[in-house]
């Protein structure tokens, strides 16, 4: 059984509010490394053996038409064995 | 004369858009996302809400929903369609707006009395009301805060499909305090704030809402 | 771990079983074996060990919450008394109200934000069950200090849960409480209030009733849930080889209810249930054991038909999971095809797992083989009840026997400088930070809303006949005398009614307090009850339904005593509600009531460390002639605002900011009159016009009235102190902000 990820993030120009809320709380914490910090998605799609093209085609699909948003957001589509 | 009010698993403001329909002198239909039935409305309003629990984005799986399919198609030829909060996002989603609207700036989620400026009332839902008119209406979101490119941002506000600016501390963190935007022919306009909940003063913080309402009725009788 | 069968419980009686852990005492415990003439099976010891919970079984305050019934006042307006999923009163006009109050204390601690999303989840099902449509909620909630750490941990996720999950299911938020005191650090309270309305007819009961009819689960899937919630079980009790340990925290899903809202609703109105029942703490166990305990015969259930989120859970976790969610009807066969037509047309997922009986026990079987086997009253009706010893604590004579002073401002500039700091106080501090949170206006019937003094809703647009609902505690009071303090909370939410036009009608309850075990605690809880069960036989008004939450403390230190009142009121035509705001210049401000000098208990004395030492003395014959003057007197009401905590200055200040209208204000001894929080008293507003009719009313009522002001102006002056209504908004606005941003 393999695994298709889609990664989902807000496009860099669009405002992310949740991203900011995380980079400001972490130097509250101690925690002093980050420049900036985006939140995004991931979504797990498991399927049975490994993905064929086919498969890899709908998925891409439907990330663009339904998992992300093409007007703020970008996605990335992965393969985990 | 007929409008729709559309119903998705999650819609909340449904029954309250019906009701300002009929108060404005209008027969509200209800119309079931499932179907793809118009029947025979002269117009729609996709309601507020969480549809599908906008678990994924707000108005991302509505858009796919039966009932749009007839919408869009019917929009392409000019049918009214009017857009508020979840509904506005539903229209993005389904790129009958430009734009998204996105998390409030604040994180939290914002009901409040919300003073907008009426700033297009050319279209088909907002002719009813003075240029500029300062209106009160209830805004309550918790993603309402409209995003898009610098190239679009210039192309609504030259093209004046800005049609509602908030006004005072801004709500949400939207580009130029955008409130409510209209497609090229003025038929089809997304409204983050809900007139339908201020149509008469003993539950709403104003009646201004109502005009949003008799707009289109009256462009309809007398198309 | 095999399957412990009742075949194998009467084989293998000797088998070591887990009581303890489970929360039954030794004679509990022997009790089940008596019922039984054996021992349990794992799974009949899961359901006993629930329903014989504290939160499940009512032990402790079942003998003193009795009172209730026995001193019940004669109503007509009863329709549907304790003992259902929440009781139902008739407004007139063919309208059935119902309403609940229901803690959700210690799940929020762990969890802010599913523990007070999950809460008015598990309210709203229960007035769904009655056949109702849930039109409104409110939440009272307490905390630590406002500037303690864990306040900040908890305050702002549990305010986004009651948001995130009302808001989702388009229910108005119109009111309720948020108070801080040092008590609830470590245990704040979460109630959540829900009402909901119906007519006559479609009224529901949770009983199993008709041989042969259907017992069917609909809504979300089970998983594993609040298993170890209620009970505090932990799963390794049963199979120690098991690695993962159950997740104690219910996880809310709020599009799942709204659909099942919608769905239950239409299913009500095509007729299609005998009986139903949802299912909150304790599960299937609690839901089945109820149904066929309360119905006329016995019930089979087939546990293995119930739809799993979680493959893994053992027949004894799928009897005890709290996942959300979830329906249990009784469905009559011939109206079964129906029922799951409008589950599909609703995408809710909907299973026959059983069917009524027409003999006395409850039987579950899981793939054939039997694994329960009782009497369902033992389990739901007939838990044990404790007769707990109380004694009054010695801080009350301690106190009683004390003296103490609090600062006490008399010129301008100490009167203006006090009234600033009570303003910005967090427990008086303007709530818009929380409140502006919640959907308000949802369902469009929304008349009146926080910050006003009760939440008022349409109930039909045509002939405006609305319902108004309050909840008040004051639990310093309550600390100092419980009995009063009851009586006083029953009195302040009923005039909170009465000031914005309503008639009180019934009420419920919310009695949230420390350790039973704790004698001292056990006695405040013992006083609350009878001062309650008086305090309504007295105003006339019979309590539907409420809720107890004990244990609600840190180490050895309880909660203050805090019994939350929540009373409904009717309102012919909702036009005619009296707001709290001076809307106009030129009224005349009365104080309706006498003040006494007695600063105990009050937010001023709090404000210096200080509790005080007696509670006010109850006068409930001058409360509900109080009452009546503000009904008959409602058309002459501009503005009416009850005095109650911060007293007459939090009063007119609260009435000034409304719309920032001013007034001019002349007080005798001015700071008793404006910290004191004598209870009785109301400030009106009216037209110099109706002058001669409020003093007739004064004279009819037998209520004294003192001519007190005047509105008018930019600035709220009191005796000479100036407040511009600047300062007076920032001193009020600004605190909530500053501190959880």
């Amino acid at each position: 059984m393999a695994k298709i990820i889609v990664e989902v993030m807000l496009k860099p120009e669009i405002l992310d509010p949740q991203g900011q809320a995380v980079g400001s709380a972490l130097p509250r914490l101690g925690f002093t490394f980050a420049q900036s910090v985006r939140q995004g998605k991931r979504f797990e799609i498991e399927v049975a053996g490994d993905p064929t093209p086919e498969q890899l085609a709908q998925v891409e699909k439907a990330a663009e038409t339904l998992l992300s948003n093409p007007v703020i957001e970008t996605y990335v589509v992965k393969v985990e064995l | 004369m007929k409008i729709g009010v559309v119903t998705f698993p999650g819609s909340l403001d449904d029954r309250d858009a019906a009701r300002a329909i009929e108060m404005a002198g209008g027969q509200a239909v209800h119309l079931w996302h499932g179907s793809d039935d118009l029947r025979e409305v002269s117009a729609v309003v996709l309601p507020g809400g969480f549809s599908y629990g906008d678990y994924l984005r707000c108005g991302a799986i509505a858009r796919f929903a039966p009932i749009m399919s007839s919408i869009i198609t019917a929009s392409e030829h000019g049918f009214p369609v009017l857009g508020i909060c979840n509904g506005f996002q539903v229209l993005c989603e389904a790129h009958m707006l430009p734009g998204a609207l996105t998390r409030n700036h604040a994180l939290h989620f914002l009901c409040r009395d919300q003073k907008l400026r009426i700033e297009n009332n050319e279209t088909m839902w907002t002719n009813g009301f003075e240029k500029n008119q300062e209106v009160v209406i209830p805004l309550k979101n918790g993603e309402g805060s409209f995003q898009c490119d610098d190239a679009t941002l210039n192309m609504l506000e030259s093209e004046g499909r800005v049609i509602a600016r908030y006004l005072g501390e801004d709500p949400n963190g939207s580009r130029n305090l955008i409130a409510g935007i209209s497609n090229v022919k003025g038929n089809v306009v997304g409204l983050m704030p809900h007139p339908e909940h201020a149509i008469e003063t003993l539950t709403g913080p104003s009646d201004e809402g109502l005009t949003f309402f008799t707009s289109i009725l009256q462009q309809l009788v007398g198309r | 771990m095999s399957l412990d069968t009742v075949t194998n419980a009467q084989s293998h009686p000797e088998a070591v079983q887990p009581f303890r852990e489970l929360g039954l005492k030794e004679d509990e415990y022997d009790r089940i074996k008596t019922i039984l003439g054996r021992r349990p099976t794992s799974s009949e010891l899961a359901m006993y060990s629930v329903m014989w919970s504290e939160h499940c079984s009512y032990k402790s305050s079942k003998v003193h919450l009795k009172q209730f019934g026995d001193k019940a006042p004669h109503s007509d307006a009863l329709l549907v008394g304790i003992g259902e999923n929440a009781g139902v009163v008739d407004i007139g006009q063919g309208y059935a109200v119902t309403f609940k109050i229901e803690s959700h204390n210690h799940p929020s601690f762990i969890e802010p934000y599913q523990g007070a999303a999950t809460g008015v989840g598990g309210i709203v099902r229960d007035i769904l069950t009655m056949g109702a449509r849930p039109i409104a909620v409110m939440d009272p909630l307490r905390f630590g200090p406002a500037d303690a750490p864990d306040t900040h941990r908890v305050l702002p996720g549990i305010v986004a849960g009651i948001g995130g999950y009302g808001n989702c299911l388009g229910l108005p938020n119109i009111g309720g409480e948020i108070v801080f005191d040092e008590t609830y650090a470590g245990n704040p309270l979460v109630n959540a209030l829900c009402v909901g309305v119906m007519r006559h007819e479609d009224i529901k009961l949770a009983k199993a009733h008709g041989t042969g009819n259907l017992v069917v689960l609909f809504g979300a899937k089970t998983g594993g849930d609040g298993i170890g919630g209620v009970s505090v079980l932990a799963s390794e009790t049963f199979n120690s080889a098991k690695p993962t340990k159950r997740p104690s925290v219910q996880v809310g899903d709020p599009f799942a209810e709204k659909v099942l809202i919608e769905c239950s609703l239409e299913i009500f109105h095509e007729d299609l249930v005998v009986g139903i029942q949802d299912l909150g703490g304790a599960g299937l166990s609690c839901a089945t054991s109820e149904l066929a305990s309360a119905g006329s015969g016995g019930m089979n259930i087939q546990l293995e038909k119930v739809p799993l989120r979680d493959p893994s859970l053992s027949p004894e976790e799928i009897l005890m999971s709290e996942s959300q969610e979830r329906m249990c009807a009784i469905v009559e066969p011939s109206k079964i095809k129906r029922f799951l037509a409008i589950c599909k047309k609703w995408d809710v997922t909907a299973t026959v797992i059983g069917e009524v009986t027409d003999g006395e026990r409850l039987n579950i079987t899981f793939n054939g083989e039997l694994i329960v086997d009782v009497p369902p009253r033992t389990v739901a009706h007939e838990g044990p009840v404790y007769n707990r010893p109380f004694a009054e604590p010695d801080y009350i004579k301690a106190l009683a026997g004390s003296t103490f002073t609090v600062p006490l401002p008399s010129s301008p500039a100490e009167i203006k400088a006090a009234v600033l700091k009570l303003m910005a106080a967090p427990n008086i501090a303007d709530k818009s930070w929380v409140t502006s949170q919640y959907d308000k206006y949802v369902q469009g019937n929304t008349v009146l809303a926080q910050p006003e003094d009760s939440g008022v809703i349409r109930i039909d647009e045509k002939t405006n006949l609305g319902v108004a609902i309050s909840t008040d505690a004051n639990a310093r009071w309550s600390y100092l005398n419980p009995y009063e303090g009851a009586k006083l909370a029953l009195a302040e939410s009923c005039r909170n009614i009465a000031v914005s036009g309503a008639k009180p009608l019934a009420v419920t309850n919310c009695l949230n307090f420390g350790s039973p075990e704790d004698p001292g605690v056990m006695w405040q809880f013992a006083e609350t009850v009878r001062g309650l069960a008086d305090a309504c036989l007295e105003l006339g008004l019979p309590v539907t339904g409420g809720n107890v939450s004990f244990y609600n403390q840190t180490g050895t230190v309880a909660i203050l005593p805090t019994p939350v009142i929540g009373v409904l009121g009717v309102i012919q035509d909702v036009r005619e509600r009296t707001p709290m705001g001076l809307s106009q210049e030129g009224l005349e401000i009365y104080l309706i009531g006498k003040t006494d000098a007695n600063f105990s208990g009050s937010e001023w004395a709090y404000l210096h460390g200080e509790m005080g030492n007696a509670a006010p003395q109850s006068d409930l014959n001058m409360e509900a002639r109080l009452i009546n003057l503000l009904l008959d007197g409602q058309s002459i009401f501009d503005a009416a605002h009850d005095v109650s905590n911060g007293g007459f200055a939090a009063a007119i200040s609260e009435m000034v900011l409304r719309h920032r209208i001013g007034a001019t204000i002349t007080l005798t001894d001015v700071a008793p009159e404006l910290f004191a929080e004598t209870p009785g008293r109301v400030v009106v507003a009216i037209d110099p016009s109706e002058t001669n009719s409020l003093v007739a009313l004064a004279g009819k009522y037998q209520i004294p009235i003192f001519k007190v002001g005047v509105s008018g102006g930019s600035d709220l002056n009191i005796n000479g102190a100036s407040i511009s209504i600047d300062e007076l908004h920032r001193a009020h606005t600004e605190t909530f902000p500053k501190l959880f941003g």
